[in-house]
């Protein structure tokens, strides 16, 4: 593809131009053009090569569902792997019972917990500290990475120990698990746990002396919520201000649109209202008070309120979080008497079913229509990186206003941190960057 | 000469979900020492240094899909003395090889309103069929253990130990308790390369090929056993085969067979 598509303007242009989008999980770009100091036009745009994963879906069983969608994204497999089965319980009526959705939960801490110190320590820091990676982090400060990394393991290791293997997890289905894990090799990690809640204060703190560029957005945050716990699996849809939506009329209010420079789908609001946000801010400032009184205190301490509008600070909410699926490990290690049953029984009919769970990176909604003998009729799936596109563009636009006067190199390093607020999983949303500025 | 240079070590991407490459940074006891030996000149998911080629070793992920990936995965050929492809994605196609049996055109329409806003080939393919490949590490995810091995056995000059035998060997290793006759589970294992560490039949469920076949795999005879002894259906013993490794010759035939469908000479050709 090219940006043939991109009008470029008349008249002598600066141009900036960033060919490969580092520490991020995939392949974008972004234009910019600029003439009399005001934006002309700005398009973030992700090439990563289509793989047509709700076509393949097409004629398969129930039950390939969420290995295959795991294959979406290495980072977040767990995220598909729920999402999928939760579609496939709500269309087939399978009644999950509560242990079984207590070691779900546990391994999706896991996730969080490996995917969010990756993406804080290793991908963001480095954009706080003017250095190009984690490894010149370790040069300076060996002790912070190597603790990073060993927090990593833990959210690593306790997907390996549910799920048979931290990246795509063999060990889960529609309707549970096929074998219970065990009671004693989760509860060797508990010692790990009680370090790695010390730990990820440790960090939290050293990331909240950053200094956070200038720029705050009033968010229309889109997570799960309504519901008792801080949410990872549970509940319905809720938009700020309190707004419930239930996971099957999601796309009555939501759709999915095509844009010419990407190839990954956007999506907005049928009602026009604009772009909205998905993520850790997104959770955070909608259930702000079902925080661990740990987390909340830990937030507390690093500046933030219960509500949060600069988007550089994604990353003391990801550490913030950490802290709370920690203690939530805790509590379902120490509660877990083993699983009545490794799963719930599963019959086969014909039908349609939603599922919609909080990946590291926000809500990633699936659905899907099967026939009577339980194969994929329709699949959709709407990754959390395709919601947040238009808003990442929206950052864009005032971050660069903000900052015309900067230098060149330092514009463009500017742009790529503030896309990487987003971690985004671009393999996810179909995957790196490109940037180029064109300035009068 | 004097004054040893660290080997250079470039980490490319094609058609993925960069599960394989996050093996890397997953080496979380190793990674420290693993940068004292080598030094990192490309690798986009991990810093935003850049170091032109050439490479002493570049591992390559994902899949071949576009025209432009053509040029690029040969371009990445021409700057790596040894080329390391990773992942059944790199090996096989990946699961997204199953375009290449289907309606392409379909598929896109089932995704994107306006398939016509991008280019995509009609065939998802390994990276040995467009550029010479130094070594195959295989798996849907790789396995952290072989990567390690694979990097300290090119550090010491040496043969990598990885077994091409099947995934029984390894059940057997192991002790675990064969799925396929304590539960008549249908299982890949016979078929299938060892490396994964026999996850599936550890948690009592069968192999999914995520490894591929292994060398001379009879896949034939299992799929009479599946149809014969297990009663499954031709279609099931088709979407067994044709999963992570949808496009590995050794599985895809036996697949398209069991469904009636016999591998055309443009299936075989991408598949080779």
């Amino acid at each position: 593809m090219s940006l043939s598509d991109v009008t470029r303007g008349g008249g002598p242009a600066r141009v900036i131009k960033v060919d490969a989008l580092a520490r991020v999980e995939g392949e974008g770009a972004l234009y910019v053009r600029v003439r009399n100091n005001e934006i002309r036009d700005l398009k973030f745009r992700i090439y990563e090569p289509p793989r047509f994963f709700e076509g393949l879906l097409r004629g398969r069983m129930y039950s390939d569902a969420p290995d295959i969608t795991a294959r979406i994204c290495g980072i977040c497999p767990v995220a598909y792997i729920m999402g999928a089965s939760h579609a496939m319980e709500a269309a087939l009526g399978v009644d999950v019972p509560r242990d079984i959705h207590e070691m779900r939960r546990l391994i999706y801490c896991g996730e969080w917990i490996q995917s969010h110190v990756l993406h804080a320590a290793m991908l963001h820091a480095p954009d706080f500290l003017g250095l190009q990676d984690a490894l010149q982090i370790a040069a300076a400060n060996p002790d912070l990475v190597k603790a990073a990394l060993r927090l990593k393991k833990l959210g690593n290791d306790l997907m390996a120990t549910i799920g048979g293997r931290a990246v795509h997890p063999v060990n889960t289905k529609v309707g549970g698990f096929y074998k219970a894990p065990s009671i004693e090799a989760l509860r060797v990690l508990l010692p790990e746990v009680e370090w790695g809640l010390g730990a990820a204060e440790t960090l939290l703190d050293a990331f909240s002396g950053f200094d956070f560029p200038d720029y705050d957005y009033d968010y229309t945050c889109v997570s799960l919520g309504n519901t008792t716990a801080y949410p990872i699996m549970e509940g319905d849809i809720v938009v700020s201000g309190g707004e419930a939506i239930p996971l099957d009329g999601f796309m009555d209010r939501y759709e999915e649109f095509q844009v010419a420079h990407s190839t990954s789908l956007h999506a907005r609001p049928k009602d026009g209202s604009g772009p909205y946000l998905v993520g850790p801010i997104a959770r955070y400032n909608n259930n702000f008070d079902r925080l661990s009184t740990r987390a909340r205190d830990a937030a507390r301490r690093a500046g933030l309120g219960p509500i949060v509008t600069n988007p550089f600070k994604s990353l003391l909410v990801r550490m913030v979080e950490t802290i709370h699926a920690l203690e939530e490990v805790r509590r379902i290690i120490e509660g877990y008497r083993g699983l009545a049953a490794p799963s719930a029984p599963v019959a086969v009919r014909a039908g349609t079913g939603c599922g919609c769970t909080e990946a590291p990176r926000g809500i990633c909604f699936h659905r899907y229509e099967l026939g009577e003998d339980g194969r994929i009729a329709k699949a959709l799936i709407m990754p959390p990186t395709s919601q947040n596109q238009p808003q990442i563009e929206r950052d864009l636009r005032g971050v660069v206003e903000k900052n015309l006067d900067m230098a060149d190199e330092d514009l463009k390093w500017l742009c790529e941190q503030t896309i990487r607020n987003y971690d985004p999983c671009i393999s996810c949303s179909c995957h790196f960057l490109e940037l180029t500025i064109e300035r009068e | 000469m004097a004054g040893a240079r660290k080997p250079r070590l470039a980490v490319h991407k094609f058609a993925s979900c960069d599960g394989c490459q996050l093996t890397l940074l997953d080496c979380e006891d190793q990674l420290l020492d693993v940068v004292g030996e080598i030094e990192i000149a490309y690798f986009l998911e991990a810093t935003r240094q850049e170091i032109r080629g050439p490479y002493d070793v570049s591992l390559v992920e994902g899949s071949i899909t576009t025209a432009h990936d053509i040029e690029r995965v040969r371009r990445v050929r021409a700057q790596s003395k040894m080329l390391i492809a990773i992942g059944s994605c790199a090996t096989a196609g990946g699961v997204q090889a199953l375009r290449n049996t289907a309606d392409i055109d379909a598929l896109a329409r089932a995704v994107y309103p306006n398939p016509e806003y991008f280019q995509t080939l009609t065939t998802s393919t390994a990276i040995q069929d467009h550029v010479k490949v130094d070594f195959e590490l295989r798996g849907c995810p790789i396995s952290r253990e072989q990567l390690i091995e694979v990097v300290s056995a090119y550090l010491t000059r040496r043969k990598p130990n990885i077994p091409n035998y099947s995934q029984c060997m390894e059940c057997k290793q192991a002790g675990t308790v064969c799925v396929m006759v304590a539960h008549g589970t249908p299982c890949l294992g016979p078929v299938t390369q060892a490396g994964c560490g026999n996850v599936c039949p550890s948690c009592e469920r069968g192999c999914y090929g995520c490894f591929g076949p292994k060398e001379k795999a009879n896949a034939k005879s299992l799929a009479r056993w599946f149809e014969g002894s297990l009663g499954l259906s031709g279609r099931q013993t088709h979407d067994l085969y044709r999963t992570f490794n949808a496009g590995a010759p050794a599985f895809c035939e036996v697949g398209l067979a069991a469904i009636g469908e016999k591998t055309d000479e443009t299936v075989a050709e991408v598949t080779r």
